[in-house]
C-alpha cells in the first residue's frame, strides 16, 4: 500500500466507507454536487482504491474532493455499502493535516470556514449566529433578514426569554464556564491544533502568493474568488 | 416497491421525559418555531421536555465543513450526553436534522469501532471532568411530533384544509438529507419513502404532494452555502426542486430541517430578484413552514408568535386560505407590543406583471 493510502485508513471513516467499489456509477446519479461541477465521486473512490501515491497526492491537492456538499445521497444507494462521502471526508481531513489543501482554489477556503464558523463556536458556542449572517455578505438572505439582523433585540426577544443573557431560550448566551468546557475539549481533541495548522498553511500560502500575511485581505480573497473552471 | 413500504422502518419514539438539545439553525432562523414544540410538548400534551442552559453547538456545521476533526466532534457530543445523565434523562431529542444526523453517526461509530468511545470517554473526563450514559433514546423532534400527532388532531382548532372549498391543502414535504439518507433505520419510514412529516400531513387532513424531486437535497451543501464563492451551487439545486414541484401547485412546503426550510424561503427570493421567477401558484412564492409552525396553526397558535414574520416569503395567502384570523398590524412588533419597523418589498411577495411563473 502507498504511504497517503496507509494514512487515510487510519480514518475509521474511510475503512466504513470504502471497501471495495465495483464502479457502477449509483453515487454520481444521485450526486447534487456532479449535476453542479464537473464532478464524479465515482472517479474518487476509483483514484483511492487505486492506493497509488502520486494519484492520492494530486488528489489531495485538487480543488475536485472540495466539491461535495456531504449531502450523503451516496450513502444508501451504493448496492456495496460504501459512502463515498465519507471517503471525501476522509481526503479532505488528510488535505488539511499534510497542508496540501491551500494549493487549490476551493481547498483555500478552509481559513474563510475557520475563520466564521470555527471561530463562532469557540466564541460563542454555535456554529451560526444572528450577528455572524451579515446581510452585507449575505445578500441571498432578502430583506427580511436585514429587518431581523437590525432589529434583532426586538425580533429574538419574542420568542426567547434570554435572548443574548445567560438562562435557557434561543440565542441565549452560553456562560463562561460552559465556553472553558468547549475550549479545552478542542485542545485535549485536536480541534485548536486543526483550527492552528488551518492557519499556518494559509500564512505560508499568502506569502508564496506575494501577499505580506493570510490577514483579513487573503480571508476576503479565498471567500469571494470563483475562476468558473469548475464546472 | 409498495408505497406502505416505510412500514418496515419503524423506531421507537420514547413517549415522555426528553432532554431537549437545540439547533443553531433552528434558534438562529425559527426561534419561534423551539418555542412552540415546548408549548405543545409541555402545555398542550403535558410532557416533560428538559432545556439545559449548558448545552452547546454539537459543532456539525463546522465538522460537515471539514474544519471540526472527528475526535472533537465526538467529544462536544459526549459532553451532551454527560448533561443529560447529570440531569437524570435517558431520552435526548434534537431539533437538528444536522446533529440528529451526527448523534446517530457517533453512536454507531462507537459500537463499530469501541476505540474511538474509549478515547472518547478519556477526553471528556480529561477537559471536563464529566462522564456520561449513552441515550437510551434518540429522537428528532419531529419523531416527537410524529408519535403525538394523533393526541394533536384530537385537539385542532383547525385542519390543513382550504376553508372556503373544504378540499385537502397540497403540501410538499421536504425531510432534509441527513434525518435517513445516513442511517436509515433511525428515520421513521427510511430514505426511501420517509414518512415523519406526511404521517403529520395525513392525519392533520392534508394531502402529501408527489413530485419527480422529492429526495433531492435542499442545495444546503454545507461549504457550497457558506462560503460565498460557492453558492451557485446552493442556488442551482434549490431551484431544481423548486421547478420540479411547482407544476403540482402545492399550498405549502414543510421541511423537517431548519437549514431546508430557511434555503428554500430565501433561494425563492434570490430567484424572483435574478431572473424573475417565481413558483407559487398565484405568481409569489410558496410559503415554506417547519413542521413545529404546521402543528402550532392546526392547534390554533398566532401565527406571529410562531414567528411567521421572520419568512422572506409571505404566509399571509397561507393563512387566508386556512381560515385563519391574525392580525396584519401585529406581524411586525416586537416584544412588549412595540413597533420596531418592517422589511423592505420584495417581488417573491408581492409578484409582479413580468414574473414568470413556473
Amino acid at each position: 500500500m502507498g504511504k497517503y493510502f496507509d494514512m487515510l485508513r487510519e480514518d475509521v471513516r474511510i475503512r466504513e466507507g470504502l471497501t471495495a467499489c465495483m464502479n457502477c456509477g449509483v453515487c454520481t446519479g444521485v450526486c447534487p454536487a456532479a449535476e453542479f461541477y464537473n464532478y464524479d465521486p465515482r472517479q474518487i473512490v476509483t483514484a483511492v482504491q487505486t492506493q497509488d501515491d502520486d494519484t492520492i497526492e494530486a488528489l489531495l491537492k485538487s480543488d475536485t474532493i472540495w466539491y461535495c456538499g456531504e449531502c450523503m445521497s451516496c450513502r444508501p444507494r451504493c448496492p456495496r455499502g460504501n459512502t463515498p462521502g465519507y471517503v471525501i471526508q476522509g481526503l479532505r481531513t488528510l488535505s488539511q493535516r499534510l497542508g496540501f489543501f491551500v494549493e487549490s482554489e476551493k481547498g483555500r477556503q478552509q481559513l474563510a470556514l475557520k475563520r466564521t464558523v470555527g471561530e463562532s463556536i469557540l466564541a460563542t458556542g454555535y456554529c451560526v449566529h444572528p450577528k455572524l449572517v451579515d446581510p452585507d455578505l449575505h445578500p441571498e438572505q432578502g430583506p427580511v433578514w436585514r429587518w431581523i439582523h437590525d432589529n434583532d433585540q426586538g425580533v429574538f426577544e419574542r420568542f426567547s426569554e434570554n435572548y443574548q443573557r445567560e438562562g435557557v431560550g434561543a440565542v441565549r448566551r452560553i456562560d463562561d464556564e460552559t465556553l472553558g468546557e468547549l475550549h479545552r475539549i478542542f485542545e485535549v481533541s485536536g480541534g485548536q491544533a486543526f483550527f492552528d495548522n488551518i492557519e499556518a498553511h494559509s500564512e505560508r500560502k499568502a506569502q508564496e502568493m506575494g501577499l505580506e500575511h493570510a490577514d483579513e485581505n487573503y480571508m476576503k480573497m479565498v471567500y469571494t474568488t470563483n475562476s468558473g473552471n469548475h464546472q | 416497491m409498495k408505497r406502505n413500504s416505510w412500514q418496515e422502518y419503524q423506531k421507537h419514539v420514547a413517549d415522555d421525559r426528553y432532554y431537549y438539545a437545540r439547533s443553531c439553525i433552528r434558534q438562529n432562523f425559527f426561534p419561534g418555531s423551539e418555542a412552540a414544540f415546548l408549548n405543545i410538548m409541555r402545555n398542550d400534551l403535558g410532557r416533560d421536555v428538559h432545556e439545559d442552559a449548558n448545552h452547546t453547538s454539537c459543532t456539525g456545521i463546522g465538522y460537515h465543513s471539514d474544519i471540526v476533526p472527528l475526535e472533537t466532534i465526538m467529544t462536544v457530543v459526549a459532553r451532551q450526553f454527560a448533561l443529560m445523565t447529570e440531569a437524570g434523562y435517558e431520552n435526548f431529542i434534537s431539533s437538528c436534522i444536522t446533529s440528529f444526523g451526527i448523534y446517530n453517526e457517533i453512536l454507531a461509530t462507537w459500537a463499530e469501532f469501541p476505540e474511538t468511545e474509549e478515547r472518547t470517554r478519556e477526553y471528556l473526563y480529561k477537559a471536563t471532568g464529566r462522564e456520561f450514559n449513552k441515550p437510551r433514546h434518540i429522537a428528532h423532534t419531529s419523531d416527537v411530533v410524529f408519535h403525538h400527532r394523533e393526541a394533536i388532531r384530537a385537539r385542532a382548532a383547525r385542519l390543513l384544509v382550504n376553508a372556503a372549498t373544504g378540499e385537502p391543502l397540497r403540501v410538499v414535504e421536504h425531510i432534509g438529507c441527513h434525518y435517513a439518507k445516513i442511517f436509515p433505520k433511525s428515520g421513521i419510514g427510511g430514505a426511501e419513502f420517509p414518512y415523519v412529516l406526511a404521517g403529520m400531513i395525513e392525519s392533520w387532513g392534508g394531502e402529501v404532494v408527489d413530485y419527480p424531486e422529492r429526495r433531492h437535497c435542499c442545495g444546503f451543501g454545507f461549504r457550497n452555502y457558506l462560503v460565498q464563492a460557492n453558492r451557485g451551487y446552493s442556488v442551482a439545486n434549490s431551484q431544481r426542486k423548486l421547478a420540479s414541484m411547482a407544476p403540482y401547485k402545492p399550498d405549502f412546503i414543510v421541511a423537517n430541517c431548519p437549514g431546508c426550510a430557511m434555503f428554500l424561503d430565501r433561494w425563492q427570493y434570490t430567484i424572483a430578484e435574478m431572473e424573475g421567477t417565481t413558483y407559487g401558484a398565484d405568481g409569489r412564492g410558496i410559503p415554506v413552514l417547519t413542521y413545529e409552525e404546521m402543528a402550532g396553526l392546526v392547534l390554533g397558535y398566532d401565527p406571529w408568535e410562531l414567528g411567521m414574520q421572520m419568512h422572506q416569503v409571505d404566509v399571509e395567502p397561507l393563512l387566508d386560505k386556512m381560515g385563519v384570523k391574525y392580525d396584519p398590524s401585529a406581524k411586525y412588533l416586537g416584544k412588549n407590543g412595540k413597533y420596531i419597523g418592517q422589511p423592505a418589498e420584495a417581488l417573491v411577495n408581492s409578484g409582479c406583471s413580468g414574473a414568470t411563473i413556473l
